[in-house]
């Protein structure tokens, strides 16, 4: 007696609220689950700032380069890494954990609850969020005093771009797992949208390396976007408002379309 | 009162009837089985009763809730074990209980339920790692932890040993005996015969019969069955002749002769007249099996 997709209740209507402190009790025991995957943890906490040292550590990328505005290549991989850091999280690790869980029919065990199964999405995008802010401290904290990379220059600027880079990039992952029908089509589906966010953002080219024509368009982009908006703002200025109105823009049609498209079971 | 109403429930897939117009209606206190052939429309007509469909027509009402619409009060008087779920792999034992008491407003002491199910010793497993049997346990720990008025087990017992098996149904006994409604759907006679006060048989995605589990044995011909070896040879026909048999067979020099519980007190009287005597007598009482395959026909 196999039951498949039909119309169903939406899980979040109806009746009283949840019962207190049990949005807190999914958030804890996810945070526990969270930690007990090592791969997920290192890619999302140590890679970004392990690749910052290692390029940091080749003599030619500590030089100021004319190129680059009299900037290190150093220098402008901080807010790579920082970006790396939200990629992973947002479209690599979250997707397929959101998707086998409802797979695996765990969302559609917590619906039976007075809690949502919401709240097992809602605790996964905090924690991916929150793994990525120590991440960026991490990265920030190490270009710092490693490298002597200066701190933001505008920290209002600075911040308002990485929230909006990761609203919008979480949004990417939950429209991954969204669009996805088995945990194996959503890791296919996260790959082939992990290599362009990672180019877009910079990890190979540094998007103000890119030539002219190419960096126009990575700036429609969620991550080119994102990287032009915290290098502005690591020089000391607010970034362009236009640059700051993209990623809104995809954070809102994204989250719209995962909400859209994301079935609970 | 009745505490689960459901009335001409419909539910199709792709066009095709899973559900086709169902109804019964399940008083508190009651343990009420579901039983049928696979795909006979059990799992979807519970799934309904549970809010996690919504049908396509036909009312269901839980302690007068809507259960697809009214999520919150539903979902606080009603626990349910599904039959195909899982949880997160790496969760353990322990934490997926504290979890799920968490959700709910008076929980269960969780502890009590894990010694009750046989836990205690796992608590610090995790899930992927738990045998199927330990799996279950663990679920049916869940369907109670919230202290639920109503609870609907899915499959209790699929994948227990026996003897979990047996510890299981004096569970529900006991969850019965404190006036929870237990709504349980099982492939299995013996635990629907013991447990359930009434059973509805579904076959074809519409209830054929609704009864006590004694009542379904008696509706089904051949209730009493009789056997024996006679003493000397004897004409079956005058068997088949007598008012409450059903069928007569003979097979390697013993008789079976089907009937009522009037067909062995008639036998006897005939063989009696005759002068003769039956050999290694066997009289068995129909059980739930032979209701069952009766009642759903040979193409279920």
């Amino acid at each position: 007696m196999t039951a498949t997709t039909s119309a169903r209740p939406t899980p979040d209507r109806g009746g009283a609220p949840a019962v207190r402190g049990s949005a807190t009790a999914v958030l804890k025991a996810e945070a526990r689950l969270f930690l007990r995957e090592p791969a997920a943890l290192f890619w999302i906490l140590v890679f970004p700032t392990a690749l910052l040292c290692v390029l940091g550590a080749i003599p030619s990328f500590r030089e100021p380069s004319p190129d680059l505005g009299g900037l290190r290549v150093v220098d402008l991989y901080v807010p790579i890494a920082l970006l790396l850091s939200l990629i992973t999280a947002g479209v690599q690790s979250m997707p397929p954990v959101l998707t086998g869980y409802r797979e695996r029919g765990i969302l559609r065990r917590m619906s039976t609850t007075p809690l949502r199964p919401a709240a097992l999405v809602g605790a996964q995008v905090a924690l991916h969020g929150a793994a990525v802010l120590v991440s960026a401290l991490l990265a920030l904290a190490v270009g710092r005093i490693v490298f002597g990379v200066a701190l933001p220059g505008h920290v209002p600027g600075y911040l308002t771009a990485f929230v909006l880079a990761a609203l919008a990039t979480l949004a990417l992952g939950g429209t991954v797992s969204a669009v996805s029908r088995t945990t194996k089509i959503t890791q296919a589906v996260g790959s082939a949208v992990f290599f362009p966010a990672m180019f877009t953002s910079g990890v190979w080219l540094p998007v103000s390396a890119m030539p002219e024509a190419l960096q126009r368009i990575v700036h429609l982009t969620p991550l080119g976007a994102a990287s032009r908006a915290l290098d502005q703002a690591a020089a000391g200025g607010w970034p362009d408002l236009t640059l700051l109105g993209i990623m809104a823009l995809w954070a809102v049609l994204l989250t719209a379309a995962a909400r859209r498209w994301f079935t609970w079971e | 009162m009745a505490i689960i109403e459901v009335s001409g429930l419909r539910k199709a897939y792709g066009g095709r009837a899973v559900v086709d117009g169902v109804s019964f209606a399940v008083e508190e206190g009651e343990v009420f089985g579901i039983l049928g052939p696979n795909g006979a429309g059990k799992t979807t007509t519970v799934e309904c009763v549970e809010g996690l469909r919504r049908p396509d027509a036909g009312t269901v009402r839980v302690a007068g809730y809507d259960p697809a619409a009214d999520r919150g009060p539903l979902t606080r008087l009603l626990g349910a074990q599904l039959q195909e779920s899982e949880l997160q792999p790496k969760i353990t034992v322990r934490e997926a209980l504290e979890l799920y008491a968490a959700c709910y407003p008076e929980p269960a002491d969780w502890r009590a339920l894990a010694e009750r199910l046989g836990l205690t010793d796992h608590l610090g497993t995790r899930f992927a790692k738990l045998s199927g049997g330990r799996k279950q346990r663990l679920f049916i720990a869940l369907a109670l932890i919230g202290n639920p008025r109503v609870v609907v087990l899915d499959e209790l017992t699929t994948g227990l040993d026996p003897r979990a098996r047996r510890d299981t149904w004096r569970l529900i006994e006991d969850v019965r005996d404190s006036g929870v409604t237990v709504l349980l759907v099982t492939h299995f006679m013996e635990e629907a015969q013991r447990l359930c006060d009434r059973i509805a048989l579904i076959d074809g995605g519409r209830v054929t019969a609704l009864d006590t589990p004694a009542g379904l044995i008696g509706r089904s011909a051949g209730g009493t069955e009789i056997s024996f070896s006679p003493s000397a040879p004897l004409d079956t026909r005058l068997l088949a002749d007598l008012p409450s048999v059903a069928s007569v067979a003979e097979r390697d020099g013993r008789i079976l002769v089907r009937g009522t519980d009037e067909t062995a007190g008639a036998v006897l009287a005939l063989l009696a007249g005759r002068g003769v005597t039956a050999l290694r007598l066997r009289v068995t009482e129909a059980t739930l099996d032979d209701a069952y395959l009766d009642l759903t026909g040979p193409d279920a």
